[in-house]
């Protein structure tokens, strides 16, 4: 990350300002993805005013990064004016799509729009193991069609690959395919639960040996040796009561299509409506998000005293699924134990073999721009 | 010759904490204006000369003389507009950005 990004997020920190907001237009979709953690079903999602008038509450509340998501946006008829509203208002935009429905015309008004990017879900280059995951025919070739589309107006696609046991062998195939057509990728072991916390999805995760295998391919991780380095913690108590587990709920959040809020798309704690309250009043008082604020690492059963403190990408949201969002998240600590072979405290007392956390990708640079500063 | 100036349309701006962070859509780059260049930035509506916005929002509020405050804005406007956040004409320029309003 940037020093110029880092020094953005801190002073959001420090300030309470909500920087990153994922919004979530519907959860409607044309695919049916084996491991959706969401209902497809409208119940009673989010009006083209409602949507306009959120958009603006949350950019006077300081919101700069807004992630437009779903299900899939291009099944919203008004997406292009919600679209052209946030763009109006200055947000930086991204977007998750499958591409299956972008045409010619919509990829070029994504690009005059000047959007930060599109992240398109690809799970393998061979249709029959795609389309066997998405469950639709030819969406394979559809959403290629679509990126194509996209980088061929100059607009930056992110290829998102879903690891599971299906498409597990196929990763290499994907970036073969990102990279050929100008694409970025990013990989992801992560299986969410179910929005009704519905666990039985998890096993179609990855087990330790393949998610061991991934950590150790220089190719995603870059420097092996560092990237699987020995843990160095704990750090001290004092250092662990100061710093924060997550950006969820500190400077970020995540809005449902029906308006309700949480602190993150994987932390399904509701913490307000927008249908009832604006947006910056349920940001800054709802006992809910201040209560995930009032957590530090030093509150965090077993990771206060664990090695893995420095290196671990603990997801409090799964935590919080798991039962307990003061608890442990065990996918996270099966990851730290794949990626340098030592097993967390909580690992330690508490046996699993689901999959773990992880996002690999490269971060554009930054630079700073200044006039003379008069007194 | 007076020139104008105008926010790209092809930006991300906010004002996070008094600072005004401005972010590339050419190639994601992301930039911190300083108190004077944001306000630079903002009154950078395309209809009002430079000269104009020099006098109304620095000259007025900062100790300044006109004449160096109005060369460092035209070495400014320079420096954004080679980045893509401003643009600069020598005739008025139709629909800016919205410039991001302080959060509430």
């Amino acid at each position: 990350m940037s020093s110029l990004m880092r020094e953005m997020g801190a002073r959001a920190l420090r300030l309470g300002i909500p920087l990153s907001v994922q919004l979530d237009l519907t959860y409607r979709c044309n695919e049916r993805c084996v491991h959706c953690y969401l209902d497809h079903d409208d119940h009673g999602e989010m009006t083209t005013a409602e949507i306009l008038d959120l958009l603006g509450q949350m950019a006077e509340a300081g919101v700069f990064f807004l992630t437009l998501s779903g299900g899939e946006i291009f099944m919203r008829q008004d997406f292009f004016e919600i679209l052209e509203h946030a763009r109006k208002l200055m947000f930086c935009v991204k977007l998750k799509s499958n591409a299956v429905m972008v045409r010619a015309a919509g990829a070029e008004r994504l690009r005059d729009l000047a959007i930060d990017s599109v992240q398109v879900s690809i799970y393998s280059h061979r249709a029959e193991v795609h389309d066997g995951i998405t469950k639709l025919p030819g969406s394979l070739k559809r959403s290629l069609e679509g990126a194509r589309l996209l980088v061929g107006k100059g607009v930056k696609v992110i290829f998102a690959n879903v690891l599971m046991r299906q498409n597990l062998a196929d990763y290499q195939g994907v970036r073969a395919l990102a990279s050929e057509m100008g694409a970025e990728f990013r990989i992801d072991p992560t299986i969410t639960p179910m929005m009704d916390g519905d666990r039985s999805i998890l096993s179609l995760g990855i087990d330790q040996s393949a998610l061991r295998e991934v950590f150790r391919n220089e190719d995603l991780v870059g420097n092996v040796e560092e990237f699987c380095a020995p843990p160095k913690g704990p750090m001290t108590a004092e250092d662990a009561l100061d710093t924060v587990p997550c950006s969820a709920g500190h400077t970020a959040c995540y809005v449902s299509p029906y308006g309700d809020v949480y602190p993150c798309v994987q932390f399904p704690l509701p913490s307000g409506s927008v249908r009832r309250t604006r947006f910056v009043d349920i940001w800054r008082h709802s006992p809910e998000l201040n209560e995930v604020r009032s957590i530090s690492l030093g509150d965090l059963q077993g990771c206060s005293q664990c090695v893995h403190q420095d290196g671990c990408t603990r997801c409090p949201g799964l935590a919080y699924m798991e039962g307990n969002m003061r608890g442990p998240s065990i996918q996270d600590c099966e990851k730290s134990f794949a990626r340098t072979g030592v097993p967390s405290v909580n690992l330690q007392s508490k046996k699993s073999s689901t999959p773990g956390l992880v996002q690999i990708r490269l971060i554009p640079t930054a630079a700073r721009v200044t006039s003379p500063a008069y007194s | 010759m007076s020139s104008y100036v105008a926010r790209s349309r092809q930006v991300a701006a906010r004002m996070v904490g008094g600072e005004m962070m401005i972010m590339s859509g050419r190639d994601s780059s992301l930039f911190s204006l300083n108190e004077t260049a944001s306000a630079i930035w903002q009154a950078a509506d395309g209809v009002t000369p430079l000269e104009q916005i020099v006098e109304q929002r620095i000259c007025a509020e900062f100790d300044v003389e006109p004449a160096a405050a109005l060369h460092d804005a035209e070495e400014l406007v320079s420096d954004l507009a080679s980045h893509g956040i401003l643009v600069v004409s020598d005739s008025p320029i139709a629909e800016p950005g919205t410039p991001p309003k302080e959060q509430t």
